[in-house]
């Protein structure tokens, strides 16, 4: 049975609003401002943005349980024209060097390989996060190709070497799909030593617990992948689950929600707070509105204070050294090793 | 209110209470114990696997919860637990049936 989105089963976490209100009645020994504040972070600020991340919509092919987007093929936000043109007009105005292009599928927008050429134009360089499954499309199965032609980084999720785990956050089939596609890449030279060419892999885990050491699984999948499917990747990034949308909704229903978020606060790391992303990304939703991170844009939490809250009244000076809008979510960014797009953000 | 049972799951929270009453030993406890589980020659993932099965060996409860989601943090997988848990078993049912051996140089040494 497909999996429906929070928003279209109707459920009350659908509504932003009340996945804050869930997680801010929560006892958590103190708040996140308190203890970024502890780790020298009063308020926590952003530096220079490295990273423009633009998520183009929730439309998805996928309907995975721990997505936080609530993203699947039932959702039709898409970013309008006018919204692309200004995101690439930010960009091109900028110096930032790098475009992150997310949603959903991200390649499932009809400007997508507009907003990879475009970029790319501009000389910069461009990050595709791939669920894979969307290359075994007919209308996508050229798209190993054009990511290659575009010399775009692929960020590609697998939460799992086994096809039972990767199945179970991803729905029926995404495993052996995902092989085949990681398969088409390796063809064409992602993931290849030398080839320049990068294919990461992202591993969230399957259930209501922290990932382990980066470098540690990094050496186990590369094996095991070798060894099982003779599939090779470069970097493996381990991304700690957020407590928003479906997988807020995966916690209240398996009854882990307070011993998760205890877990999150109590695994607070003062290291991981000068890495966390929020402070060099730049997050724009599907209708313009900006945000310090994607989990902020689902979570609906906009931009602090007096800094702009469009893409269409933004600059990169009006943007700089901003107030970070932080809540108790934040504690997953900076549970044990850190956690971030780029994976652990502490060593 | 908690429920009239011996074991109760929060209070592998408490662990640290026992360092009230002493709490020198329980420095040199934690000290020792946190070294044993560092990266050595085995893994971190090698050792909280053969913790987990020594857990169900001891049949510690509190031990079987911890190193679970250990296991599952440090990469394991369901079906490498559920091996590791049948390491332990066999050890213990070995060691049941070795000793009958014993058993059998005993009746040895009674009968005709």
């Amino acid at each position: 049975m497909a999996l429906l989105t929070l928003l279209n089963s109707r459920h009350p976490l659908a509504d932003a609003a009340a996945q804050r209100a869930t997680l801010a009645a929560l006892p958590l020994g103190r708040t996140f401002e308190a203890a970024a504040a502890s780790a020298g972070h009063d308020p926590l600020r952003t530096t220079d943005i490295a990273v423009f991340q633009i998520n183009v919509g929730k439309r998805c092919n996928q309907a995975c349980h721990h997505c936080h987007v609530d993203a699947g093929p039932d959702r039709t936000e898409v970013m309008a024209p006018e919204v692309v043109d200004a995101c690439l007009r930010f960009l091109e105005a900028s110096d930032i060097p790098t475009i992150d292009i997310t949603g959903g599928a991200p390649e499932l927008h009809p400007l997508f390989r507009d907003i990879v050429r475009r970029a790319r134009d501009a000389g910069r360089h461009v990050m595709d996060r791939c669920n894979l499954t969307i290359t075994r499309l007919p209308n996508y199965a050229d798209l190993p190709e054009f990511l290659a032609e575009h010399a775009v980084e692929v960020v590609a999720s697998l939460p799992s070497f086994a096809e039972r785990q990767t199945d179970a956050q991803r729905g029926e089939g995404v495993f052996a799909d995902s092989i085949a596609a990681l398969r088409r890449f390796n063809e064409l030279g992602y993931g290849v030593e030398g080839s320049g060419l990068l294919l990461h892999l992202v591993t969230n885990p399957v259930g209501a617990f922290l990932p382990g050491s980066q470098a540690a699984l990094e050496v186990d999948w590369k094996r095991e992948l070798r060894r099982r499917y003779s599939v090779s990747f470069n970097r493996l990034y381990t991304i700690t689950n957020m407590p928003i949308s479906r997988y807020l909704q995966f916690l209240i229903d398996s009854g882990n929600l307070q011993g998760y978020m205890d877990r999150l606060a109590g695994a607070f790391n003062p290291a991981a707070v000068e890495g966390l992303m929020c402070r060099s990304t730049l997050s724009v939703g599907w209708d313009g509105r900006l945000y310090d991170c994607d989990f902020n844009q689902m979570l609906d939490i906009g931009t602090a204070g007096k800094a702009p809250q469009t893409i269409f009244d933004a600059t990169p000076a009006s943007l700089a050294s901003r107030r970070i809008a932080v809540g108790p979510h934040c504690f997953g960014c900076t549970a044990g090793a850190g956690s971030s797009c780029g994976g652990a953000t502490t060593r | 209110m908690k429920m009239d049972t011996y074991y109760h799951p929060k209070d592998l929270a408490r662990f640290a209470e026992m360092g009230r009453e002493a709490p020198e030993l329980w420095q040199k406890f934690l000290e020792w114990y946190n070294a044993v589980f560092k990266e050595g020659a085995l893994t971190e993932r090698e050792k909280a696997l053969i913790a987990l099965a020594v857990a169900h060996a001891v049949q510690c409860p509190y031990c079987i919860d911890a190193y679970s989601t250990a296991c599952l943090e440090k990469g394991s997988t369901p079906e490498q637990m559920t091996e590791a848990v049948h390491v332990a078993a066999a050890i213990r049912g070995g060691a049941s049936l070795v000793h009958g051996v014993q058993m059998r140089s005993h009746v040895d040494k009674l009968s005709m």
